[in-house]
């Protein structure tokens, strides 16, 4: 019954998942989201965590109406790239959201939603998506 | 010593916050699916399919700091009260409290007092910040509530929340509490038995002993112990599982009804459940004035009900701005069909 659930790898990232946590070189200053341990622009292994905005803008998207497996009652589902205000690129579903409206440059705001969960007795998932921003 | 609770110190709500999904699904279409024509609502709102009891805690959390602006390292206590508990065994609240920042210093637990979870958690909250053992703590009210299909409850049971940090009563408090009562019997008039997807309710029953009986007692008591009269409130915000019920508690009591048509959503939202009175409150703290006197009283089934009496300050003027209102969520909004609906309630089996 069910499909493997390593709860391990899920929890090592709740903080990332659900707040975005990043990380920032101490020698460079560059960002990185996800957070890393070693600056991959200038070497150093001197990384502090850093909160992020959650602001950011659609560079690209698709609808995914053929979802991996996990994921099928949610199709169908935006799925984006999208560029933080603070420089790091990620990819993650946009939710609260008309297909129509979306469009290159959209603003975005991150929100904690679920991600999936793993059968009817498993762990509930969660993590950032990204939506219009509410006003003001 | 009195009826009342009131913690040594003076406490009050440092931030507020609250959340209410987008989608929604007007009585008439439920009504279609199941021939009724008759509705206690006009509209009620739904989930998302990534939305549930936990994920609106966290976005109505997330606003309440904003407009507290402080550390959320310095919540000391973090009270999630809701009757959709995500998993049935396992803290929702630790989920919020690690998705704000909040952990590891802090105490954490759900609460379950069918719809008035919410205000539960907040006087216990008045209690560990008024005894001096915490700097803040938050409690949060928030439901994806259940309503069997077909059944009246179907036509009310929606989604929302809000949360409120309470912390020592000083300048930059928006609003403080003057003192709240809490009246319980045994009274079961709605329930929801372990592995059961629904909730069962006593019909007729739910009204004159239950719901009438603890709120108006509530309301009574709190302000005999507080020496006021209905006039003294500029606001009060009465449980809505319709918006018949409160509007005939404001008139029981002689209270009128302009003062309560601000924080009753229940008719354009529906009935948030853990979350309804706290909605309510944050809409009327979205507009009130330095000064005024707010009446609250919530309602859970089983049953019982808390009353506080709030009188809102100075510093709401500039800090109610730093987070969306109320409004903007109410009036942000998408119908969906019953099908959709059902869609979005779990509904379907794959």
């Amino acid at each position: 019954m069910g499909r493997p659930m390593q709860v391990a790898r899920y929890w090592r990232h709740f903080k990332e998942k659900y707040r975005m946590v990043g990380t920032k070189c101490k020698e460079c200053g560059e960002i990185y989201f996800p957070p890393r341990q070693v600056c991959p622009k200038c070497g150093s292994r001197e990384m502090e965590d850093v909160q992020l905005s959650g602001k950011g803008k659609v560079l690209s998207w698709t609808i995914v109406r053929n979802p991996p497996s996990g994921f099928e009652y949610f199709r169908p589902y935006p799925l984006a790239l999208i560029e933080l205000e603070e420089g790091p690129i990620v990819l993650a579903q946009l939710t609260d959201v008309d297909e129509n409206q979306i469009d290159f440059g959209m603003e975005v705001e991150m929100v904690t939603r679920k991600i999936r969960e793993f059968e009817g007795d498993g762990l509930i998932l969660y993590g950032y998506k990204f939506r219009p921003p509410i006003k003001p | 010593m009195g009826k009342l609770l009131k913690p040594n110190k003076e406490v009050g709500i440092v931030g507020y916050g609250a959340y209410v999904p987008m989608y929604r699904i007007k009585a008439e279409e439920i009504g279609r699916v199941w021939g009724v024509n008759s509705f206690p609502i006009q509209e009620k709102s739904v989930n998302n399919l990534d939305e549930d009891a936990i994920t609106i805690g966290i976005e109505a959390a997330r606003n309440a700091l904003k407009r507290a602006q402080i550390d959320p390292k310095e919540i000391r206590a973090l009270w999630f009260g809701t009757e959709s508990k995500p998993y049935a065994v396992k803290p929702s609240a630790t989920v919020i409290a690690e998705a704000i920042g909040a952990t590891p210093d802090l105490d954490a637990a759900d609460f379950e007092f069918a719809c008035k979870a919410g205000t539960e958690a907040l006087q216990a909250s008045i209690g560990f910040v008024g005894s001096g053992m915490a700097k803040y703590a938050m409690a949060i009210g928030a439901d994806t509530s259940q309503g069997r299909p077909g059944d009246h409850l179907e036509f009310t049971a929606s989604a929302g929340g809000a949360a409120y940090i309470v912390g020592e009563k000083d300048s930059e408090t928006l609003a403080y509490f003057e003192g709240s009562y809490s009246y319980v019997t045994d009274t079961p008039d709605f329930w929801r038995r372990q592995h059961e997807h629904y909730p069962r309710h006593g019909n007729r029953f739910t009204g004159e002993p239950a719901y009438f009986h603890q709120i108006i007692s509530a309301a009574k008591g709190l302000m005999e112990e507080l020496n006021y009269s209905p006039s003294d409130f500029d606001y009060a915000v009465f449980h809505q599982p319709n918006v018949k019920f409160p509007l005939t508690v404001a008139k029981i009591l002689g209270i009128p009804k302009e003062k309560v048509l601000p924080g009753l959503l229940s008719g354009i939202i529906g009935n948030t459940y853990s979350g309804a009175t706290l909605v309510g409150i944050s809409a009327v703290l979205d507009i009130a004035k330095p000064g005024d006197r707010i009446l609250w009283v919530s309602f859970g089934s089983g049953a019982g009900s808390d009353a506080f009496s709030l009188v809102v300050q100075d510093a709401i003027e500039e800090k109610r701005d730093l987070a969306p209102k109320t409004m903007d969520y109410v009036n942000r909004k998408k119908y969906i069909d019953y099908a959709l609906y059902a869609k979005h309630r779990s509904k379907y089996i794959l």
